[in-house]
């Protein structure tokens, strides 16, 4: 493989958004990303976005994207309707017919136009299963019960993943929702859907997050510290919900395993967990019990821009080694119900 | 340098107006399982998927990969979606061949769809967003003006839309799998079919199909071990622009321009007319084959025209456009664009049928999307590059 790392990653604040556009959003979080590694939109190789129209209720959203980025003159460009996480293993496999030396990727989403639990529905099954309604909350707390039930694991220490998310949002500026409630005195709240409360779930986030990749020598040159990708995989489950075992995620763990997480020791870790339960199943895949520091940034309770949150964790796992706190960190992406989709990157420092 | 990579096995539904008898899922399975045949493999061979389709409001089904993942064999693999608007069918392929280039798998199944019947395009592609341009009355609508632009600056005849109709109209009768076939079409059926978006008449549009295509691809091992002919890729490429600058022009924009200089410079072409033996081109409605015919390169600015007039683009013609019959003659949209490239692909495979052209060795497979702004294209070939 071609040594390919994150040189640089900006992402918006994350919040309910009433005066901006999608495109207003992301264009400044793009400029952001581009000073960070010194490079021009046109400089770069490759541009690849992650989008769902289903968020701007619009065919074709991400057109306005590439004239808000001004790709012009035109350059090699394309799109998944992924998050943006998928948008860079797509730029990353692309780095690796080494005819090109640097990628922007990026990606945008505004949740809050619509009821976004609800439009998520819109994922399952069209035939059998969208028609009954089930929402992302719900479909999420069948999962949660399913692992109270099947586990160790209590309300309890779905609070704790809570309260320490809302903690350690207090530093991280982005953050739509922190705190310094503790465990017990979230579990005082009542339930939202059984067995998950208001700090289970995650915030109506908008936002959008580039990412500058770079290959070798180029990647040297624009970054002191390069986040050097050490392996990226990404596998799919089935998505009925009945054909899995929805306390465990081995599509996580195949990807794991792909990605090289268990050669060494993990110092951080940024799981893409929009449920409290989820991080705990997640944990457990990738077998981070341990000394991993898990979502300094608060993850995605604190901060999920649906199309985006994918990507921010791979932009604040580099962020960790680009700043030099961190050797070896781990990325996670997911789409789907109940962690149906999942992608796992492995990032390290030059000397990690 | 990149791996190579080869196209290995192709299949591809019968195109129609509905697939009421097939699910989303039967639907991208028929045509998965048809190139899994063609290839001499079984899910179980294939390394990871990569899907695409036009905007999620046709079915109305949001990111569909994840409810489609197990009726394509993807379960425990890697399955990507694209979406770069009407080229994906085209992106998708290039996304799938990069990472069989990249060496990141060995063999790769690639579809695209569309299942228009599932709702109404015209009506999703209608939404009016505040400071955006609204795409009014369809694609139609917006791409008609493009041609009253080409046909002012080329003076071109008016009736050459006509003639690219009939061309594809009737190529379409020599394939089993497009949509639109009517042995009796003829030149006065179309110049007297409706005026739907003046210059573009009824029988100068394409249809709402229901369909899919798929494509297995594969490395330099797996083309040389085929026991079908492969198609080697020989060149790809993806280009974009803005949508709306002043200057921008539309009818020949500098995205498609670029991405057919870089597929020709990758496979060594100087003379694309002479050395391309047939062209498979996203033309959905008439005149876009002579506005492609410039933009490709195949003629000089404001002569698009005569290739169509003087019979070039024809079955029999130098340089056969659209055997298959094109976009004009099934449209499902998302997989219109990797219909373009698979149909190139059976062309030099030798494996095209009623409409194989002769001694085909080199082919041009295209797609473009959004308001002409995105780009895809392939030049496959029947040696090894």
């Amino acid at each position: 493989m071609r040594d390919v790392a994150v040189v640089a990653f900006a992402c918006s604040t994350a919040a309910r958004e009433t005066e901006r556009s999608e495109v207003e959003i992301l264009a400044p979080v793009v400029r952001e990303a581009m000073a960070q590694a010194g490079l021009s939109v046109q400089e770069t190789g490759f541009v690849c976005s992650g989008s769902s129209d289903y968020l701007a209720g619009q065919p074709f959203s991400f057109v306005m994207a590439l004239d808000a980025i001004g790709i012009w003159p035109p350059k090699m460009e394309s799109h998944v309707e992924m998050d943006g996480a998928w948008a860079l293993y797509e730029a990353w496999v692309r780095l690796q017919h080494g005819d090109i030396d640097s990628a922007l990727v990026y990606a945008f989403g505004k949740s809050s136009l619509s009821s976004i639990h609800e439009v998520l529905t819109l994922q399952l099954d069209p035939y059998y299963l969208a028609p009954l309604g089930a929402d992302a909350i719900s479909l999420a707390a069948l999962q949660a019960r399913a692992l109270l039930e099947g586990s160790q694991y209590t309300e309890a220490d779905m609070a704790e993943v809570a309260a320490r998310s809302r903690r350690d949002a207090r530093s991280n500026p982005m953050a739509q929702v922190t705190g310094d409630a503790s465990a017990e005195e979230l579990l005082a709240q009542p339930y939202t859907v059984s067995p998950l409360r208001e700090h289970d779930c995650p915030p109506v986030s908008d936002g959008a997050a580039a990412v500058v990749l770079a290959a070798g020598e180029t990647a040297k040159r624009l970054c002191e510290r390069p986040a050097w990708i050490r392996g990226i995989d990404h596998r799919v489950e089935p998505q009925a919900l009945g054909v899995r075992d929805l306390t465990e995620s081995s599509s996580t763990l195949l990807a794991a395993q792909r990605a090289g997480v268990f050669e060494r020791p993990v110092d951080v870790a940024e799981l893409h967990a929009p449920f409290t339960h989820q991080e705990l199943i997640l944990r457990d895949a990738l077998g981070l019990n341990g000394g991993t520091r898990i979502n300094p940034s608060g993850g995605a309770l604190v901060a999920d821009p649906v199309m985006v949150t994918g990507l921010i964790r791979i932009g604040e796992a580099a962020g960790r080694i680009m700043g030099g706190t961190a050797k070896r960190a781990v990325a996670h992406a997911t789409a789907g119900p109940c962690l149906q989709q999942n992608l796992v990157c492995v990032l390290e420092a030059s000397d990690g | 340098m990149a791996e190579r990579c080869a196209v290995v096995g192709i299949g591809q539904t019968k195109y129609a107006a509905r697939r009421d008898d097939v699910s989303i899922a039967g639907l991208v399975r028929e045509a998965a399982l048809r190139a899994l045949e063609d290839a001499e493999m079984t899910f179980a061979d294939i390394d990871a998927v990569v899907i695409g389709k036009a905007p999620d409001l046709f079915e109305g089904v949001m990111m569909p990969e994840l409810y489609l993942a197990d009726a394509l064999g993807a379960a425990g693999k890697p399955i990507m979606r694209v979406h770069t608007a009407g080229s994906v069918g085209g992106s998708t392929a290039l996304v799938a061949a990069s990472l069989v280039q990249g060496a990141i798998h060995e063999r790769v199944l690639t579809v695209a769809f569309e299942k228009q019947s599932e709702s109404n395009a015209m009506w999703a592609l209608t939404p009016k967003i505040p400071f955006q341009p609204p795409v009014v009355a369809g694609a139609g609508g917006y791409f008609a003006p493009h041609i009253r632009a080409y046909i002012q600056r080329s003076c071109a005849p008016p009736d050459i839309g006509i003639k690219v109709a009939l061309k594809d109209r009737r190529n379409a009768m020599r394939n089993p799998y497009a949509h639109v076939q009517d042995p009796n079409i003829s030149y006065d059926m179309i110049a007297e079919s409706a005026m739907l978006w003046e210059p573009i008449r009824f029988h100068e549009t394409c249809p709402s199909s229901d369909g899919a295509c798929a494509m297995v691809l594969t490395n330099e091992a797996g083309g040389d071990a085929s026991s079908r002919p492969p198609a080697w890729l020989l060149a790809a490429a993806m280009r974009s622009e803005p949508i709306a600058f002043p200057g921008r022009d539309e009818v020949n924009p500098r995205a498609g321009q670029e991405c057919a200089a870089e597929v020709y410079r990758q496979a060594g072409i100087t003379n694309p007319r002479e050395e391309i033996d047939v062209a498979e081109v996203y033309v959905p409605f008439s005149w876009f084959e002579p506005m492609w015919m410039e933009n490709l390169g195949f003629a000089e600015e404001d002569a698009g025209w005569k290739m169509t007039e003087d019979g070039v683009t024809a079955f029999e013609g130098e340089l056969p456009i659209n055997p298959s019959g094109g976009v004009l003659s099934s449209n499902p949209i998302g997989a219109s664009g990797m219909i373009r490239f698979a149909e190139a692909a059976l062309q030099v495979r030798g494996m095209a049928g009623e409409h194989q052209v002769k001694d085909a060795r080199k082919a041009l497979g295209h797609a473009y999307g959004g308001g002409s702004q995105f780009f895809s294209m392939w030049i496959v070939g029947s040696e090894k590059p």
